[in-house]
Parts: structure tokens; C-alpha cells; sequence
């Protein structure tokens, strides 16, 4: 895949499919420890995301990351909606302008993301929150766009191969943040649902990209 | 005009409920709720509290309360978002007794800031009695509250508006407790109902004209018919 608008658009319908198809695990997840709607939410705003690409693609890489990040934020009612919408409305601006990414362009979205993530939620590496995939996505995209020949396939695999791990790290961690901190020590056990969906995302953009 | 009031929440009927407690005690303040999602059901719908905010500003500034973690996050988002974003703020209060507090506070014609300190000091330790009142210099009397509903949520605004401007360190005392008469909420955590024997310290420049409104506002009723 190029990382041109449409590129873009089709990863991003691709992550629109996986979420669908894993809407009732995120669910199952979210009502262990959160309040049941993670699956539901996320789904529903890539649904809405689907039907903005039906009837336009943007023009610029950029303006389709800020697309997804606008719709988030009007359409998922729940913490994920402005997480995951300052994350992509970031990434929008920290790509710049370009008709196609580079890996370096890449790496420098996936950077704003998290810090537009950390921001918004305050939370840090070990609260058992998304952040826990982000942070080691964005080190192993960072390191994986340092070497020779990296392209944005190869920068994402690499995101999305740490984000899995990260979010398997979040099973033994005792919440800190979110709904899920109310539960204490009964948080641990289970793996976090924001962890998890961001290493749907992640997988589903690498794939996508190959 | 006066700062406005946007209440963020999951629940639209907590949202509702809450502006309509603390529209009694603040009738001229824009208080505009924005709860739940726009299909109804609980969450947080972005584009709701940006209007809100837009309905809510009157010129002189917003100031956002939320009641759980997404409403905060989506509460600044919007602020975030706004043409200016200097023009409304979120508090970090408790969602209830920060509303009441920034809503009383803006009748009283308080400027943003104030607002937002007076929610954000609603948390804290504004039930204690005020030491300020206690000493040998402190002036005092005793009332007879006559008044159906005693120190109840409109008659304990109309006393803390009412000191608002005055340079007097003010509490009331019923029984054992003591509470700060420029709070609100601490007037009515003491429970005073009518027929209950209150009494008044003041101490400060403007002491005996705080004692002697806060004596026409009993002895008046607070207005009441």
C-alpha cells in the first residue's frame, strides 16, 4: 500500500472491519472492568467513519486522519471518543501536509498520538490504560524506522507486534485510571479493553499497509 | 450578564436535575446542561457541550463541570476546540456542590476566575468553622429564624450574596456548629429550620452593616411571601 489519502482511507477501513468483528470480545472485556460499552462505542464510530468515506475521501493523508479524528469525538460517547480523537487529530497535524507518508512521517504521527493520549487522559505506562501499548508501540516503530530500508509497512508491523504485547501487560496491572480504577485489586486479571483496541488498530493499519 | 455555566455528564437527567437546582438559588445565570448522548443513553456527546458553551456565554466566559472522567475529557476537548479558547474553562470540582457553589458565586456577579475558585473550593474544607469569626473583637446577635424553609438553599444564597461585598469575616452558629455564612453550602449543612434560634458573628471593617443585613434578611423572611 502507498500512504497517500486513499491508502490511508482503505487501512482505515480495514480498521473499521476488525473492530466490527471484535465488538463483542471489547465488550466482554470492558464489562469485566469498565462499564460494558467499549465494543459498542468503537464500533460505532467506525461505522460512522465508513459512511464519511463513502461520500468523500479528504485529499491529503493529513485530512483523512483529522476526518476519523472528528467523527471519533462526535460518535463514541465514552472515554475512548476523545482519546482516540485527540490521538488522530495529532497525528492529522503532526504529519503535515505531504500527499504520501513516509515511515518517518509515520513514526513522527504515532509519536503525537501518545503524547495527545497522555495529555488528555494524564495517564502514564502502568496504570492499565491504552498508554500501555502506545508507549512501547511508538518505541518499537521508532526503532524499526532507524533501520536500513524500513518502509511504513515494516514501521507498523513493528508498532503493532509491541501494542499486542503491551496490552497482554495490562492483565496483571491493578487499574489507576478510568472506571476500571474504582475495582482496586479486583481490576487485575483481566486484560484492559483500551489496551486491546488499540492493538486491533495497530494490526489492522500494518496489515493493511503490507 | 454574568460568567455562564455548562454541566457536562453521563445522564442527561443528572445534568437537567443538577441545572435545575442550582437555577433556584442563581435565576439570572445561563446554567446549560449537556448530558448523555444526542440518541439518548448514557455518555458524553462532543458536539452537545460545544453548543452549550456557545449558548452558555454571555460575553463574560463559561465555566464547564463535569461529573466522571470521559465528561472532563470531553469537557476539555471542547473548550479546546472553541474560536477562543480563553473563553470558557473546566473546574476541577465535585459536580453537584461545585455548581452550586460557581452558580451562586456568578449571580453574585463574580468574574470567571472567581467562579471557578468558588467551584473549585467547594470540595474542600469550606464546612469548617471559620476561626476568623472567634476572638474577643467578634460582634454578635441572635436570631429567631421565622422563615418556612429556615436556611435552606435560596435563603442561604440571598445571605452569602448579600456579604459578598462586605469587608466582614461572617459565620452563623446553630447549637455546637458553626458555619461560614459566605458559603452556601456550609449554611446549609447546618440544617437550620424555623423557629431555630441562630446566632451571627462578624468581625471586621463592615461588621455591624453585616450583622445588620444579615438581621433585615431574617427578620424579612429573605422575601419570602
Amino acid at each position: 500500500m502507498s500512504c497517500t489519502a486513499n491508502g490511508v482511507a482503505d487501512a482505515v477501513r480495514a480498521a473499521a472491519a476488525v473492530l466490527a468483528e471484535h465488538r463483542a470480545e471489547l465488550i466482554e472485556l470492558d464489562r469485566a472492568i469498565g462499564d460494558g460499552d467499549h465494543g459498542e462505542n468503537m464500533n460505532r464510530g467506525f461505522t460512522a467513519i465508513l459512511s464519511a468515506l463513502d461520500s468523500a475521501v479528504p485529499d491529503s493523508p493529513s485530512a483523512v486522519l483529522k476526518l476519523v479524528a472528528t467523527t471519533l469525538i462526535a460518535k463514541v460517547g465514552g472515554a475512548a471518543g476523545p482519546l482516540y480523537g485527540t490521538a488522530f487529530l495529532r497525528a492529522s497535524t503532526a504529519v503535515g501536509g505531504a500527499s504520501e507518508l513516509d515511515s518517518d512521517a509515520v513514526v513522527a504521527g504515532l509519536r503525537a498520538a501518545l503524547e495527545g493520549v497522555q495529555a488528555r487522559g494524564k495517564a502514564v505506562e502502568g496504570d492499565k490504560t491504552m498508554v500501555d501499548a502506545l508507549i512501547p508501540a511508538v518505541a518499537a516503530a521508532e526503532q524499526a524506522a532507524g533501520t536500513e530500508g524500513a518502509d511504513v509497512a515494516a514501521v507498523l508491523t513493528a508498532a503493532a507486534d509491541a501494542a499486542g504485547k503491551g496490552a497482554e501487560s495490562t492483565v496483571d496491572l491493578v487499574a489507576r485510571k478510568g472506571r476500571a480504577s474504582y475495582l482496586g485489586q479486583r481490576s487485575a486479571g483481566h486484560l484492559d479493553p483500551g489496551a486491546r483496541s488499540t492493538a486491533l488498530l495497530l494490526g489492522a493499519l500494518a496489515r493493511a499497509a503490507r | 450578564m454574568t460568567v455562564g455555566l455548562v454541566l457536562v455528564s453521563h445522564s442527561a437527567k443528572l445534568a437537567d436535575g443538577l441545572a435545575e437546582v442550582a437555577a433556584q438559588m442563581a435565576p439570572e445565570v445561563p446554567i446549560v446542561p449537556a448530558g448523555g448522548l444526542a440518541e439518548g443513553g448514557i455518555g458524553t456527546d462532543y458536539d452537545q457541550v460545544v453548543a452549550a458553551v456557545q449558548r452558555a456565554d454571555r460575553g463574560d466566559g463559561v465555566v464547564l463541570l463535569y461529573d466522571l472522567g470521559s465528561a472532563q475529557m470531553t469537557a476539555e476537548l471542547a473548550v479546546e476546540s472553541l474560536p477562543d479558547p480563553e473563553a470558557a474553562v473546566v473546574a476541577d470540582a465535585p459536580f453537584v456542590e461545585g455548581t452550586v457553589a460557581a452558580a451562586v458565586a456568578a449571580q453574585g456577579g463574580a468574574s470567571r476566575a472567581d467562579a471557578l475558585a468558588a467551584a473549585t473550593a467547594a470540595g474542600a474544607a469550606d464546612l469548617e468553622a471559620p476561626a476568623a469569626t472567634q476572638g474577643a473583637d467578634a460582634e454578635s446577635i441572635e436570631l429567631v429564624l421565622h422563615n418556612e424553609v429556615g436556611l435552606h438553599a435560596r435563603p442561604a444564597a440571598v445571605v452569602a450574596r448579600t456579604l459578598a461585598g462586605m469587608e466582614a469575616d461572617v459565620s452563623v452558629v446553630l447549637g455546637d456548629q458553626e458555619a461560614d455564612a459566605h458559603s452556601v453550602l456550609a449554611l446549609m449543612s447546618l440544617g437550620a429550620r424555623k423557629g431555630d434560634r441562630i446566632e451571627i458573628r462578624a468581625r471586621g471593617a463592615q461588621a455591624t452593616q453585616a450583622l445588620e443585613a444579615v438581621k433585615g434578611l431574617v427578620e424579612g423572611n429573605f422575601g419570602e411571601a
